[in-house]
């Protein structure tokens, strides 16, 4: 894949390029994030995790993947 | 007097002690102090996933959610916007809808910003959470958060990990008197007497996190927060004897020698 191709994006603050039409299934299995402990945003919406494969990620799209942390 | 089930938002809890999850040194000292403080309720906060480190301990894989009650909070919010974004995203990781609300309004003491503490209670009760609220020590804004759908109202002693001990007794004892909703003590607690005298006061419970955290013996200071929770509840439902400015012998005179 040339690297003009590939698109970039946002994850938690962080750039990242993918190839056109990755969906945020593969970009979540990619980041080998368990999915039964986190949330995700899309461009500040939630997204339903069981939508995640139909979502394809697009040019500029800014991805929050959150976890629970230690806290009082 | 019997003791009445510790009751949140309908759900009974045997431990009237709740610890925080932060500060310790790793999720293995956490989980062994929570375990040793019998809390069976614990607060979690919600932040970004290191997405360069995969292999990164996580806490759900040290404290289980389906053995102890995770109650995230909104650490770090300063608006009531942040605060509901922040507990939308907790409620997508596993359906959580019991909430720690904590709208803060100051970097310094950390004391609650109560304006947009209020709106956050009314909002995200409409949405169906269940909150309960770190708020002042202010009977009339423990009012309105009552009024506003809250389902435990959480004042603090002192500021958030200052260990200072409950400051003002005749607020928490007023408190008490006007609500019949969970009354827990958040924030403020640095030793065991504290929380025995949180309870002392009528609370119901008592929220914990840097004093066991950060004490030498975090599992020591676990166990002595768990003992003097049950003790200050015991001494609180025995009902103490009037203080007396004067002296009552033990002892009776008869028969004195």
């Amino acid at each position: 894949m040339n690297i003009k191709n590939k698109i970039k994006i946002t994850v938690n603050g962080k750039q990242m390029q993918i190839i056109p039409k990755f969906s945020l299934k593969s970009l979540i299995t990619k980041l080998n994030m368990p999915i039964n402990k986190i949330a995700i945003e899309l461009n500040k919406k939630i997204i339903d995790k069981k939508r995640i494969s139909k979502i394809q990620l697009k040019k500029g799209d800014k991805i929050e993947i959150v976890h629970f942390i230690g806290g009082g | 007097m019997i003791d009445n089930k510790f009751k949140i938002a309908n759900k009974i809890f045997k431990s009237r002690l709740i610890v925080g999850t932060g500060k310790y040194k790793s999720f293995s000292e956490c989980a062994k102090a929570i375990k040793t403080s019998g809390a069976d309720i614990v607060t979690v906060a919600v932040r970004r996933v290191n997405i360069s480190n995969k292999n990164k301990a996580r806490l759900m894989d040290f404290i289980d959610p389906k053995k102890i009650t995770y109650l995230p909070n909104t650490a770090g919010c300063f608006t009531a916007e942040d605060a509901i974004r922040t507990l939308r995203l907790a409620r997508e990781i596993g359906g959580w809808k019991l909430v720690k609300l904590e709208v803060l309004g100051d970097k310094r003491n950390l004391f609650p910003e109560m304006i947009e503490t209020l709106r956050s209670t009314e909002l995200l009760t409409k949405e169906g959470f269940k909150v309960m609220v770190y708020c002042n020590d202010d009977p009339l804004m423990a009012k309105r958060l009552e009024n506003a759908g809250a389902v435990a109202i959480m004042p603090l002693a002192a500021p958030i990990g200052s260990g200072l001990g409950i400051q003002n007794k005749v607020n928490i004892k007023i408190i008490r008197k006007q609500t019949k909703l969970p009354l827990i003590i958040d924030a403020g607690i640095g030793q065991a007497s504290d929380a025995t005298i949180a309870m002392e006061l009528g609370c119901d419970g008592v929220l914990i996190n840097t004093a066991i955290a950060k004490a030498k013996n975090p599992f020591q200071m676990a166990e002595a927060m768990k003992l003097a929770v049950i003790s200050g509840r015991k001494s609180f439902l025995s009902g103490r004897i009037n203080p007396n400015l004067f002296g009552s012998a033990s002892t009776t005179n008869k028969g004195i020698i």
